[in-house]
């Protein structure tokens, strides 16, 4: 009987536990896994978008991809700070822990910055979520005016999640002290899907759309 | 395990090991951007941009969000139904290029008389 238990913990490894995890981490797993089909049905819309329209491809190297360029670099980065966060926090070093969390959501909202700028350019040429600027309409002629929805749709839904993002880091930040060491990883995995979520948006909606000849 | 975690968390992975995937990541972005820039027919393109997107995805999530030093029951239970529901909402896309074909492409074009 006993070795029989001892099989089947042997095989499910865990006995009550079988994934290691606290029901926190297993929690922001779950939310991640249902947060990822959400962007992948957002993208999927706007690849059938994109697919069955005549799409316009307007982004110049400036200012656009120099931003996006520079929002990915941004966020990567954020993303580093945060495993150090990670790290400092798993050896006890809980200022220290706390510095790089900072140094993250402020990383974070650098990116935030960035795309509002970068926003600004394409709304100060005339793009709104139904309509193209007149000049694309007639550099594209016959362009799906769902171009401005899908864009504004997609990178607004990633800013709100950058900007949570923030937001959840400070609160952790404040609260160092008191979380436990988990606590922190569970809002470096947070993080890290944002980052995630961004390494499929930009190639996506600003590299495939680059403005040429 | 109570004893044990109030002293150091298990932690694997070196910030070297993080500094490099880091480094791997630009060099991948950078490569993604300067392929925006060489005229390449889009399937090529797209190919070669989503292949580069998934191996950063993969990057991201075994090192830094620690999946690879997860169990392998967390691993199974996220990985492979995450895969298949996103592959599933390919099934559109045949429609997506039929629809495109339906569009109003204006008069035909006049067909000369002798």
């Amino acid at each position: 009987m006993a070795t029989e238990a001892q099989a089947l913990t042997g095989d499910w490894g865990g006995g009550v536990h079988p994934y290691r995890v606290g029901h926190r981490k297993l929690g922001m797993w779950l939310f991640i896994m249902s947060d990822s089909l959400t962007f992948s049905a957002l993208l999927m819309g706007y690849a059938y978008l994109r697919a069955s329209n005549i799409w316009p491809t307007p982004f110049k190297f400036y200012p656009s991809i120099v931003f996006s360029s520079m929002m990915t670099l941004v966020l990567l980065s954020s993303s580093l700070t945060m495993v150090m966060a990670v790290s400092a926090s798993a050896h006890r070093k809980r200022s220290k822990a706390r510095m790089w969390i900072i140094a993250t959501a402020v990383l974070g909202a650098t990116f935030i910055v960035l795309h509002a700028i970068e926003w600004k350019h394409l709304i100060d040429e005339g793009l709104t979520p139904f309509k193209l600027p007149a000049e694309w309409a007639e550099h594209w002629p016959g362009a799906s005016p769902l171009f401005g929805a899908t864009f504004f749709g997609i990178t607004g839904m990633h800013m709100f999640h950058v900007f949570t993002g923030c937001i959840y880091l400070l609160i952790v930040a404040a609260r160092v002290n008191k979380l436990k060491h988990e606590d922190v990883e569970i809002s470096g995995l947070y993080w890290h899907f944002v980052d995630l979520v961004w390494m499929f948006v930009f190639p996506m909606i600003y590299l495939l759309s680059v403005y040429s000849k | 395990m109570s004893a044990h975690s109030e002293a150091e968390e298990h932690f694997a992975g070196s910030n070297r090991l993080f500094m490099s995937v880091w480094f791997w990541l630009l060099l991948l972005t950078g490569l993604e951007v300067f392929l925006g820039y060489i005229q390449l027919p889009v399937v090529y393109m797209l190919v070669i941009l989503m292949g580069a997107s998934i191996i950063k995805a993969a990057l991201i999530v075994a090192y830094f969000m620690h999946l690879r030093f997860e169990r392998l029951n967390l691993i199974l239970t996220i990985v492979p139904a995450l895969v298949i529901c996103i592959c599933l909402l390919l099934v559109f896309f045949p429609d997506s290029f039929r629809s495109k074909h339906l569009r109003y492409q204006g008069p035909p074009p006049a067909v000369e008389k002798d």
